[in-house]
């Protein structure tokens, strides 16, 4: 198994080169200036200038290299520096970004708790909500339980966020005045007072992200345990004598999660993109907020750094539920 | 050879085991699959009651019926002294150690998460008070019996090969003492050399632990080795019931002589001699039964009676029951 991984590991370095490759050709070949939101009162020579300053002038073969050189060199000499002390970086060039002029890792940084813990929050309530729904509705198939867990799945495949976040606000902010309708993220939990405004404030966003990864995951979670009801070592578990508490819960469900925890592994990545629509319409200025306004001011080297950190996380991602499969399930060995 | 005298460890008076069938918009009721329709045996204490017929008799479905895998619809089980026909699932698990059940698909009916030990060590947690010690002993002493190498305990059932996984089977069914088990086809997923081992091991343990078994197998001469009486079921209703010798020697039911005539002869000489009854036509569907006696849409000695009034089950001779219009008119004991 470590073998595997490690090959795996190796196996994955080509692979994120090539993936960065192709998101920089991306921006590269895509149109759009980084100058184009200055005013046109500056002139032209001007703004060749300020390219020029921002590195622009070199063509894409000198910039592909530098670019990895400061991913994967420099940001890492700079973070040991700041936890260590030392000093690896020696005033290296960072990545910065075009907008704030501030190194895109610190603006990463400051973004990421807000993002963690608003759509990772809602990430673990809709695991946590979807299992037991799956559980139950396929120990009690076509009951009515059943039926309305595939409704409630159907709703949360078909009501897009930027449909439900709003809804949410019309009635619980606007008609009913419960709830803000405003994530405030300068917010601190200090007492047992700001600790309820937090809960507050973050149900509405919360509950409309966990709804997509319930739908999902309850919907795997149902299927993988009617598949594993059916088996005949289900049919032995009962002619032991177990109780229907032990055939369920050891026998069925233990090999019914196998499926399923991949499938909530391969989604931790989206949690780290964050949820663009979504933290829009709270105001939660978490990382997919802050790749929105990347994008949209053509800020290359921000958009380049964050899809490239969620290229490698799916990777990771990826050979993590492959190893757990092999953890998880006896009857696959990788050696 | 028949002790009539002994008292029937198994007794099951007209045992019906109906599977719904739904269909249309409501999912209404719309019928049903016989698949076990009123039959009646005994199974007499240290016997072993071979159970045949062709594929889709119902053969598997009344071997669980006995055991109360299934609720059935109706009719009288008495396992051992006790009524289990109508327990509830929950009571019937303290009485699953008396009667256990070895399947036929020796990989499917084993889970594949459990390691040997554990699948044979789990009946043993929950119906008896063992320290650990001593259930891991008895785990090797069942393994011992089964012909499984101890040092195998701690792998899981992928590692073996077919035999030796209906060999886990076994033990594991054998973990409880139990009276009666039923053996639903349990070579049909092995090979011709295994089958001889399987087929041995079961009537050594039988004679070692004084087992009763309920045999059920479609292949004829295996049952012809190792039952003591043989039923002959033909859709969800058992048409013949009686002692080996004389089933094998002069079959009754017309179904039970095409049945025989299918077995190869090895003798070349008898077998040009021998004739071989081929029945025509398809077995009706147990959904929807013929009226009158099930075999009269194949049976080659038909009679007008046949297609109009079920023939009843009794005893055409002693010890020998059938269930057919053309052994009635002699026997003035029917009904």
């Amino acid at each position: 198994m470590l073998i595997y991984t490690i090959r795996r590991l190796l196996i994955s370095i080509p692979t994120l080169l090539f993936i960065a490759f192709v998101i920089f050709m991306l921006l590269e070949l895509a149109p759009g200036d980084p100058m184009a939101q200055m005013p046109l009162t500056i002139p032209p020579e001007v703004k060749e200038k300020m390219r020029l300053a921002l590195g622009l002038g070199e063509p894409w073969y000198v910039r592909f290299p530098l670019w990895l050189n400061q991913f994967f060199i420099v940001e890492p000499q700079y973070w040991i520096d700041s936890k260590f002390g030392t000093n690896f970086a020696d005033g290296a060039q960072r990545i910065i970004s075009f907008q704030s002029r501030s190194p895109v890792f610190d603006t990463i940084a400051q973004r990421m708790p807000q993002t963690l813990w608003v759509v990772g929050m809602s990430y673990v309530v809709g695991v946590l909500i979807a299992l037991p729904i799956g559980i139950i509705s396929a120990y009690r198939q076509y009951s009515v339980f059943d039926q309305a867990g595939t409704f409630v799945s159907m709703i949360g495949f078909s009501v897009p966020p930027f449909f439900s976040g709003v809804l949410l606000i019309v009635i619980f902010s606007v008609q009913l005045k419960w709830l803000p309708s405003i994530y405030d993220t300068t917010h601190v939990v200090t007492n047992w007072d700001s600790f309820v405004f937090q809960l507050r404030q973050m149900i509405m966003p919360v509950m409309v992200l966990a709804l997509q990864t319930t739908a999902q995951v309850s919907r795997y979670m149902r299927a993988s345990m009617l598949d594993n009801l059916t088996q005949d070592y289900v049919r032995t578990a009962r002619a032991k004598g177990m109780s229907e508490t032990t055939v369920v819960l050891k026998h069925v469900l233990r090999n019914s999660m196998i499926p399923v925890v991949t499938v909530i592994a391969l989604g931790i990545p989206s949690i780290f993109g964050g949820a663009i629509i979504t933290e829009q319409i709270f105001k939660v200025n978490g990382l997919g907020q802050l790749l929105i306004i990347a994008l949209q001011g053509n800020d290359i080297p921000m958009v380049m750094t964050i899809t490239f950190l969620l290229a490698v996380l799916i990777v990771m991602m990826n050979l993590i539920a492959d190893v757990l499969y092999g953890i998880l399930d006896p009857r696959i060995r990788y050696d | 050879m028949l002790d009539t005298e002994q008292k029937p460890l198994v007794s099951v008076r007209d045992l019906k085991m109906h599977f719904p069938i739904h269909a249309g918009l409501l999912r209404r009721r719309v019928g049903e699959v016989k698949a076990v329709d009123g039959i009646s045996f005994d199974v007499i204490e240290g016997e072993t009651l071979g159970l045949v017929g062709e594929s889709g008799c119902g053969k598997s479905t009344c071997g669980r019926a006995v055991l109360r895998l299934y609720d059935i619809t109706s009719g009288e089980i008495m396992i051992d002294g006790d009524e289990i026909g109508a327990t509830s699932q929950a009571q019937l698990r303290t009485k699953r150690p008396t009667m256990q059940m070895v399947f036929q698909d020796p990989q499917a009916s084993l889970n594949p998460r459990m390691t040997v030990e554990a699948i044979i060590k789990e009946p043993l947690d929950e119906h008896t008070k063992l320290s650990e010690a001593e259930k891991r002993e008895k785990v090797g002493e069942l393994m011992d019996a089964v012909g499984l190498n101890r040092q195998f305990a701690k792998r899981y059932p992928q590692a073996f090969s077919g035999g030796q996984r209906q060999r886990i089977g076994i033990a594991r069914a054998l973990a409880l003492n139990p009276k009666f088990i039923v053996c639903d086809e349990p070579i049909a997923a092995l090979d011709v050399s295994i089958q001889a081992q399987v087929v041995n091991l079961l009537e050594d343990l039988q004679e070692q632990f004084g087992l009763t078994y309920l045999f059920i197998s479609h292949d004829l001469s295996m049952v012809r080795h190792i039952a003591t009486r043989v039923a002959v079921m033909y859709l969800g209703k058992i048409v013949e019931l009686a002692p080996r010798e004389a089933l094998y020697a002069e079959p009754l039911h017309p179904y039970t002589k095409a049945l025989l005539s299918a077995v190869p002869e090895p003798d070349p000489s008898l077998a040009k001699t021998s004739e071989r009854v081929v029945l025509q036509g398809d077995v009706p569907s147990p959904a929807n039964p013929p009226k009158g006696c099930n075999f009269c849409t194949r049976c080659p000695s038909v009679m007008d009676i046949c297609k109009t009034t079920e023939p009843t089950y009794f005893e055409v001779q002693p010890g020998r029951f059938t269930a057919c219009h053309l052994y009635e008119n002699n026997n003035d004991t029917a009904e």
